[in-house]
């Protein structure tokens, strides 16, 4: 009865991630093996393309950038947020949770008014004498970050704040009692019982922006294909699949490359784990 | 964690704060603006935006699709991904280790190259049409908050009382339905919220499942975008923001907005 049940009950949402996600996207990288001219002979053309590899190596940099960047930002705020008394904490944590859960397209649009030709911040600028042309920001890897960042750092945010909260009061008052500076606490203490956490918001923020499709549609346009908008154009405008589907199978590659490589990072570098 | 915070780092916080916000109340600002284009402070203020709308097509009938396909699409898969996290906790040991990363996939595999996959299986190899195909995609995109959330709500749920409920003569599922799921409320409530989040703003699989004539909401921004770049995109925006508030103020009235941190 027990076995009945226990496989009866996962049975339905197995089929369907089975049927519908593990087979088509196995499916879709088993066609890129599949060409006349050689079994890796569309990989061989896609690292022989400048144009290509340039975007895959564009799209690693951007990624990079944005997880330092945001894992800065996101740690230093958390670290912040840790230490506010109750009220002021919640209000500082719906501020960070209200663009989470707004959506990514609005979020990107928001960069397209500030940082456009006649946005804002180029009016602003040259209000204030400092340029006196429009500078041309978008369809830049600047934007792309800028607006990743925006993207991110929320998320790392609460990520953060939840590790910092989880870490004991005694832990931090020890270090204090024996005379530790707050610098050397922070180091010595806090960052090493944080790390695991870091490491976690790391990998959501760079497989998110390496996969990212909406933001460097948005604010990189032609100029600055990434992967993910790279991916949609070989697909959907110049119906090349099977250069599509090798896009798809290096996208799903490095993203499970890093996972696996940071989460076994993040086990040995637990300081908890005995 | 207790230690005292230097007034620089404070005052970064406060500029992280400002960094995430003000970008919001720009959109809100433009949505309001007089002027055909995007401008940041409203010259002369009109709610005209807003009404314009109502008045294409376009954004009424994605608008409905996206909440129908976000409610559907989260219900299907907390359907599925209710009785799966159950059987995860309730039997752990006999289940093989892999389900649990199974249901998860969704959320590991890059998300374009899940939706570009769907085009191929469903919507191009078994010809399924657009709505439901949109259906699917999404039930799936989600089905790891219904598995995994409420997971950590059964995985703090004491099976010696369902054990009690049934060794009394209570039916198992009359006992799933009146004893397990009222202990579990909070975590199907929170499945519930986030996947629906997710789901109403995607972008990355509906890109490649909606076409002619059925489209969600974010995919009708970005085909607006490319031609015309007025206010009305400003004022979906609020709109959309406006959802997020409802979303939030649900959270807050079910779960309180701590439940967000952990």
């Amino acid at each position: 009865m027990n076995k009945l049940a226990k496989w009866g009950l996962t049975m339905p949402a197995t089929i369907l991630v089975v049927a519908l996600l593990v087979i088509p996207v196995l499916a879709t990288i088993a066609t890129t093996f599949g060409e006349p001219k050689g079994v890796f002979s569309t990989y061989q053309a896609f690292f022989n393309s400048g144009f290509r590899t340039n975007i895959l190596y564009r799209t690693l940099r951007i990624a990079l950038i944005t997880t330092a960047i945001s894992l800065v930002i996101g740690f230093l705020t958390a670290y912040v947020i840790a230490q506010m008394p109750g009220r002021l904490k919640s209000i500082a944590i719906i501020a960070a949770v209200f663009p989470l859960l707004t959506g990514v397209v609005v979020r990107s649009f928001a960069w397209l008014i500030i940082l456009g030709k006649n946005g804002i911040l180029n009016s602003s600028l040259m209000s204030l004498g400092i340029i006196s042309e429009p500078l041309s920001m978008l369809y830049t890897e600047g934007s792309v970050i800028v607006a990743m960042v925006y993207l991110f750092v929320p998320l790392m945010i609460l990520t953060l704040t939840g590790v910092l909260e989880g870490i004991p009061r005694d832990v931090v008052e020890a270090s204090a009692s024996l005379g530790a500076k707050p610098i050397a606490t922070f180091f010595q203490v806090i960052l090493p019982l944080a790390m695991p956490g870091l490491i976690v918001g790391a990998v959501l923020v760079f497989t998110g922006s390496f996969t990212s499709y909406a933001t460097p549609q948005l604010l990189g346009g032609e100029q600055m294909m990434m992967m993910g908008t790279l991916l949609y154009q070989r697909a959907m405008v110049t119906f090349d699949w099977v250069g599509a589907s090798t896009i798809a199978a290096i996208m799903v590659v490095i993203t499970i490359a890093v996972v696996s490589i940071m989460s076994r990072m993040a086990r040995r570098l637990n300081p908890m784990a005995v | 964690m207790a230690a005292r915070i230097h007034p620089l780092l404070g005052a970064f916080a406060i500029l992280v704060f400002l960094f995430l916000l003000a970008p919001l109340v720009i959109i809100v600002g433009a949505s309001l603006s007089d002027t055909t284009y995007l401008t940041f402070p409203p010259q002369g203020l009109t709610l005209h935006w807003f009404a314009n709308i109502f008045e294409i097509s376009a954004f009424r009938n994605t608008a409905i699709t996206s909440f129908q396909v976000a409610i559907l699409g989260t219900a299907l898969s907390l359907l599925i991904g209710i009785p799966a996290a159950y059987a995860l906790n309730r039997y752990r040991v006999g289940l093989p280790k892999w389900l649990g990363t199974l249901f998860v996939l969704p959320i590991l595999v890059p998300e374009i190259v899940f939706g570009f996959s769907l085009l191929k299986s469903i919507t191009i190899g078994l010809g399924l049409p657009i709505y439901p195909s949109l259906i699917i995609g999404h039930a799936l995109l989600v089905l790891p908050y219904s598995v995994r959330v409420v997971g950590a709500s059964l995985a703090s749920f004491d099976f010696s009382v369902e054990e009690a409920a049934i060794s009394l003569g209570c039916p198992p599922w009359k006992t799933f339905m009146t004893v397990v799921l009222p202990n579990i409320r909070a975590g199907v409530i929170a499945a519930f919220i986030l996947a629906f989040i997710t789901s109403i703003n995607d972008v990355s699989i509906s890109v490649f499942l909606t076409g002619p004539g059925i489209s969600t909401l974010p995919i009708q921004i970005l085909a607006h975008m490319e031609q015309f770049f007025d206010p009305t995109i400003a004022s979906v925006s609020v709109l959309l923001m406006l959802v997020t508030v409802g979303v939030m103020a649900i959270v807050e009235a079910t779960l309180g907005l701590t439940f967000l941190t952990k």
